[in-house]
Order: C-alpha cells, then structure tokens, then sequence
C-alpha cells in the first residue's frame, strides 16, 4: 500500500501540472474506452448469417463472418483454396523450421525459401502440371497481400544488394547508372509506379507479349523497393572498416569472391534491422494496389462495404484490416528491436 | 595538377579490358533497352491512333475541380489543371509537414516523461499510427469519421469561427486591401533582425553579453507588419460563412470551405508522420550525454540556458536529417489522395487528365518528374544543411 502511493506520487502526480495531466487523461480515457468496449464487445453480434442479425447497435462482425474467405482469399475459387492454404503453410512451416534447427542446416532451409518454393507456390496457386489453371485476376484478399510482400522480398533484396555494390564500384560507368537508378526510384510515390506499370508500361512491349498486370505491378513495387534496399545494404558497406578489404585482396580474392565472401556477410548482418523495416514498409503499402483495380485486403473491405446489401459497415471492415496490418508489422518491428539490441550487444 | 594526374590514373584504370568490357557492355544494353521500349511504343501508338507530344497541354481540360486555389473553370487548358493540382498537393504537404511537427515534436517529448500515464500514453500513440497502413487510415478518416460528422443543419459552431459539418469545414475569409503592405512589414522584420543577429554576435564575442534576438524577432515580426498596415491604410474585411437555403437544401456560402477529401488527408498525413518524427525526437533528445548536462551546469549555466545552448543544438543535429526524410515521405505520401479523390497531381493529371486524353506516357513523364524535382530540391536543402550543422572534429 505504501509502496503504491510513493509509486503514484512519483509517476503521476509528481508535480502540480504533471497532476493535472494525469486526471485529464483518465477522463478521456474514462468516457472513451467504455463506450468502445461497449461496441466492440459486449454489444456487438458474433452470432448470425445475414445483416438482420444485427440488432444490438454494437458492431456487426456478422459481417466479417460472411465476408471472411472472401478477404483472405479474393475471388479464388472455392473448390482450390487448399492449394493457397497448402503453399502459405509450407512457407510458414519452412519459416518456424529455421528457427528450431541448428546454424548449419539453415542455410538449407533458407535456400529452399528463396529458390525452391517460389515456384511451387506459383505452380500451386496458378495452376498447370494437372492443377486447374487459376486466373491472377481473380486473386486478392489477404493471400494477395502477402504473396505481393513475398515477392517484393525475394526480388527487391538481390537486386538492392547489386544496386549498393554498383554505387561504390569503381567504374564510373556503374557508380553513375546506379545513383542514378536509385534515387530516381527514392524521389517518386510507389502511386506513380504502380500507375506507369499498369497503364504506361503495356506501350513499352511489343502488343503480343501479354504480361500480366498483376506481375507488371509486382515487378514495378520491387524495383521500387529494391532502390530503398540499396540504400541500406549501402550504409552497411560504408560501415565496415577498409582493413576487411585490403585482407581480403591481399588473400588474392577478385571482386566478386570478395563481396560475397567477406564484406556482404558483414555488411548485410549490421543492417538486418533496416532491411526488415523496408519490408514493413513494402507491407503497409501492398494495399496501394487499389489504384489500379487489384483487390487485396483492404481492396476486398473497399469492395465489402459498398456492397448495396451490406452498406454500412465501414468501420468493423477497416477495424478488421487495421488489426491484420497492426499485429504483423508491430510483431515485426519487435523482432527488428531485439535484433538491433542482440547486435549492439555483440558488437561490445 | 593533382586532379589531372588523378583523372589519368583513372582513365588509365577504365581502360584495362577487365574494367572496359563490363561498362561497355552495359552502355550497350542501355541504349538497347532503350530502343527496343521506344520502337515498342511507336508501334504500339500507331496501332492506337495516338501519337507523342506534349501539345495536349494547351487544349481545353473540359473538367470541373471542386478545390482549387487559382481561378479554374472546365474551359482552362491541361496546363492550368497540372498547376491547380501541383498547388494542392504543395498546399496539403506544407500544413501535413506543420502539423506533423508539431504533433511529433509534443509526442515526441511525451515519450521521455517522468509522467507513467502520458508516457504509456504516447507509446501507444507511436504505436498504432506507425504500424498501420497509410491508405487505411486514410480510408477511416474519410469513409468513417469524416462520414459521422452532423448535417448542415446541426453543424457544430464553435465560436462562430469554425464550422463542423458532414461537407466540410468551413472558416471566415480574411479579405485584406492594400495586402502587399503588410508582406513588406515582414520583410522589413526579417531584414532588421538580419543586421540584429550580426550585431548580436559581435557584441557577444567582443563583451560576452547576449541579446536576445530571437525574442526580439517575435516582436518586430507582430509589430511592423501593424505599423506598415496602418501606415498603408489597410482594412480588412472578414467574410463570415452564412446559412442559406437553396431550393430547399441547407448551405454554408461564403468564408473558405476545407473539403472532406482535404481534411482526411491532412488529417492522416500528419499522425501517421508526426509518429515517425516523435520517433526521432525521442531518439535525438536520448543521444544527448548525461555528461554534457553537467558539464553544462559546472560551467554554471542555469536549466534554460542548459537547454537552449547545450541540449538543443546537439539534439536537433540528430534529429533534423531523419526529420526531412520525414517530411520528403509525406510529400510523396500525399499522392495517396488519388485513393479519396482530393485532386491533387496524382489525382487531377495522372487520373483525370489521363483518362481523357490516353497520353500515358507523357503525363506519367510529367508527374514522375515533377516529384523527382520535389524530392531533389528538399534533399539538397538537407544535404546543405547537413554540412552546416555537422560535427567538426579537430
């Protein structure tokens, strides 16, 4: 009890202003959050199938209930979603194997994330050798966004490492190509991106080559991303001493036996926590898609809540998808944090 | 002499074969690249019954923009559309950049309380604003919140200067005569504080005495704008928002009127922003060592000089160059109002403008590079500055 009231006065009431601070705090907090708890709990309807279910003027996740294949899958058909189900857990079980195995067999795992399993999820999910051909244009939902997410990362992130290299190369010819790549991609919206893949890049390819919309838009956010990358890998270059590249060539190494062997592993490693927050970016801006008439999560709330029969329900729709998009990018900015505490930890 | 010598060795280095084979070979594919996309396209616009050019931009537009700060009616030219919607874009990105300052700025130091509550309070704060996607905040703002506001008739008032209601928000118009007379009451404010702030550091170095310029410029910067206003026989007329009713419908007429789209925006611009520039407040404000404090204070310093002369400097040396990235992203973050409709560069001239007219390739040249020349002036401003305000070791 004692110790409660040193911890109050301490922490809240310390001073005359600091108290006056605390207790407009609790009033706001007071007549807020049980007016939401209200709507979103204990008023609201979990139970039910139709929108006249809905009568207690708390939230209606009815709404959510109904609509729920439809936000995570899009309009893939309904007979074929365990191949989206099949390839999103394979991704996730290779992804929790390499946490529990040693250091060694890593590697492994890791290279059948980057080389092996994007083709099985794109034969999966696409269809060919006997499986149903699935059009791209009935892809979305939440699938969607993270199969975007993934694809960004498997691209972007060899192609920023190139970019980096190239702008410390010693040839002029590569150093300019690629500031100049870089920050013109750094210096406009991934909007004007997505629209140029969209609408101007179909005038850049012969009319026959019929590259798919999707990809187009896919390609044109990892580029995007990728010049972003560059810059971070490029940060961890300049940050390693220039001793690790004199050893190296004094080893006889060439250029690439160098970068790949002893100054990318370094460099890399010092800057995960950048990289990652690149992709948390890559994440929260999948939804961007919208402008060009891809469907992805917040695509198919959009769609959700203009549907004439279910008006109305705005709110739990972007409740739902802001819960979706919170928890993942603030579960990944965690780990970024105690990557970044596990490093500055190492380095002393 | 050392440059040339320097510039042989280099040439002498890119001629090696090992060196010239790769760059050639890339110079190659670039202007291969290049043809290959540029007769791609003329192919394709034949096919089309287009053709290049950017002649398109003195036809008539032909559409109507329902917020725009220069005279713009559908018989103005593309031109003019580009110019309303770069000035909106202009517009929501330097009240967002005000906004988000100020907010991150408050959050900012919030995070560093000794306050348990207001603490927490901005964590959560950073937290949910940062983690959730830019466009669906800007969806809630527009679709719920903005939706959820009273009809015209049950407008909220708040002291007869601001209007709330479900078409936006409206405040009184300030009409000036003779404005030009107060701007150069600005004008001359800055000036005199110019040759201020030269005396001032010459009476410091020459007798350690401090005058206070800063202050001072807050005064003269009220003061003579009043002084020149009455001096220029400036009146001011203010033009308040009236309710009227049309044809049976309520309506706000007069005053300056923020559309929903606007608001929205600039409401979702400037907290998704100020959470990442709290960030590098917090950040920049924890750089500083508790040993320049005492330090401080050992030379005999009391708390606001302290704070003024030791902490704030240091700090802002830290937080500054995050700080403009900050305001770069929200720049290029305001094209998100395509998405809502609010008719800024994006919206107006890659929407609008390039359905009508099918010039795809011109206009996305147009918008791309205007960003680009948004984005390269902020990050020379900030480069400069950088060297400016950045350590000299010795």
């Amino acid at each position: 009890m004692e110790n409660l009231k040193i911890w109050l006065k301490k922490n809240l009431f310390s001073n005359w202003y600091y108290s006056l601070i605390t207790i407009f705090i609790l009033y706001v907090l007071f007549s807020t959050i049980p007016t939401f708890l209200d709507w979103a709990f204990f008023k609201a309807t979990f139970l039910g199938n139709a929108k006249s279910d809905c009568k207690s003027g708390g939230a209606c996740w009815v709404f959510i209930k109904v609509w729920f294949d439809k936000l995570i899958y899009g309009f893939y058909p309904e007979k074929d979603l365990w191949r989206v189900n099949l390839t999103f857990l394979t991704l996730i079980f290779s992804i929790s194997l390499a946490f529990f195995v040693k250091e060694k067999f890593r590697i492994y795992i890791l290279f059948f994330i980057i080389f092996i399993f994007p083709f099985i999820g794109f034969i999966l999910i696409r269809g060919g050798f006997g499986l149903d051909q699935v059009e791209t244009r009935v892809w979305g939902g939440l699938a969607l966004t993270f199969m975007l997410t993934f694809f960004g990362i498997i691209f972007a992130f060899p192609l920023g490492v190139l970019l980096a290299l190239g702008r410390r190369s010693e040839l002029p010819v590569f150093r300019y190509f690629c500031i100049v790549f870089i920050e013109f991609w750094r210096g406009i919206p991934l909007i004007t991106v997505i629209f140029a893949a969209a609408i101007m890049f179909p005038l850049f390819i012969p009319a026959n080559a019929n590259v798919d919309k999707l990809l187009r838009v896919a390609i044109g956010i990892s580029i995007f991303e990728s010049a972003y990358i560059a810059e971070v890998v490029r940060g961890g270059l300049q940050s390693l001493p220039k001793g690790q590249y004199e050893a190296a060539k004094s080893l006889g190494m060439g250029y690439w036996k160098m970068n790949f062997l002893i100054i990318l592993p370094q460099a890399i490693k010092t800057v995960i926590p950048g990289i990652t927050n690149t992709f948390i970016a890559l994440f929260k801006d999948t939804p961007l898609i919208i402008l060009v008439g891809l469907l992805e999560l917040l695509g198919m709330v959009n769609l959700a809540k203009s549907n004439s029969y279910w008006l109305g329900f705005a709110v739990e729709g972007y409740v739902f998808v802001g819960i979706i998009f919170w928890v993942f990018s603030y579960l990944l900015s965690r780990y970024t944090q105690s990557l970044e505490k596990k490093y500055s930890v190492e380095k002393r | 002499m050392f440059l040339t010598s320097q510039f042989k060795t280099n040439l002498k280095k890119n001629l090696q074969p090992l060196n010239l084979i790769p760059q050639v070979f890339l110079i190659l594919l670039i202007v291969y690249i290049i043809y290959f996309f540029s007769k791609n396209t003329e192919i394709n616009l034949v096919s089309r019954n287009l053709n290049f050019g950017f002649d398109f931009l003195s036809n008539n537009a032909g559409f109507d923009i329902q917020f725009s700060l220069i005279n713009y009616d559908g018989s103005s030219s593309y031109a003019k559309s580009y110019l309303v919607g770069l000035l909106n874009t202009l517009l929501v990105a330097f009240f967002g950049i005000i906004f988000a300052t100020i907010l991150g700025f408050i959050v900012g130091i919030s995070r560093l309380s000794t306050n348990w509550m207001l603490n927490k309070l901005s964590l959560i704060y950073v937290e949910l604003f940062r983690n959730l996607p830019l466009i669906l905040q800007i969806f809630f703002w527009y679709f719920v919140v903005i939706r959820s506001l009273p009809s015209t008739e049950k407008s909220v008032i708040i002291l007869n200067f601001l209007i709330i209601n479900l078409q936006g928000f409206y405040i009184p118009k300030f009409i000036f005569s003779n404005f030009i007379f107060i701007f150069y009451g600005f004008i001359v404010a800055i000036a005199v504080t110019f040759f201020l702030k030269y005396y001032a550091t010459k009476v410091f170095y020459e007798s350690a005495k401090i005058i206070p310029v800063f202050k001072i410029f807050l005064i003269l910067v009220i003061i003579f704008p009043i002084i020149f206003a009455l001096l220029g026989d400036v009146k001011i007329t203010i033009e308040y928002p009236k309710l009227v009713k049309n044809f049976g419908i309520f309506n706000y007429l007069g005053g300056v009127k923020l559309v929903p789209e606007f608001l929205a925006l600039l409401f979702s611009l400037s907290l998704y922003t100020s959470a990442f520039i709290a960030e590098n407040v917090r950040a920049g404000i924890l750089a500083i060592s508790k040993g320049q404090k005492e330090a401080s204070k050992s030379l005999g310093f009391n708390n606001s000089q302290t704070l003024k002369l030791i902490v704030i400097p240091q700090a802002l040396r830290v937080i500054i160059p995050p700080t403009t990235n900050q305001y770069l992203n929200l720049t290029k973050n305001s094209s998100l109002a395509a998405a809502i409709g609010y008719p800024d560069l994006t919206g107006v001239f890659a929407g609008t403008a390039l359905s009508q007219t099918g010039k795809a390739i011109e206009i996305i040249f147009i918008v791309m590079m205007t960003y680009l020349t948004i984005s390269l002036i902020i990050s020379i401003i900030l480069n400069w500055y950088n060297k400016k305000i950045a350590l000299v070791e010795r």
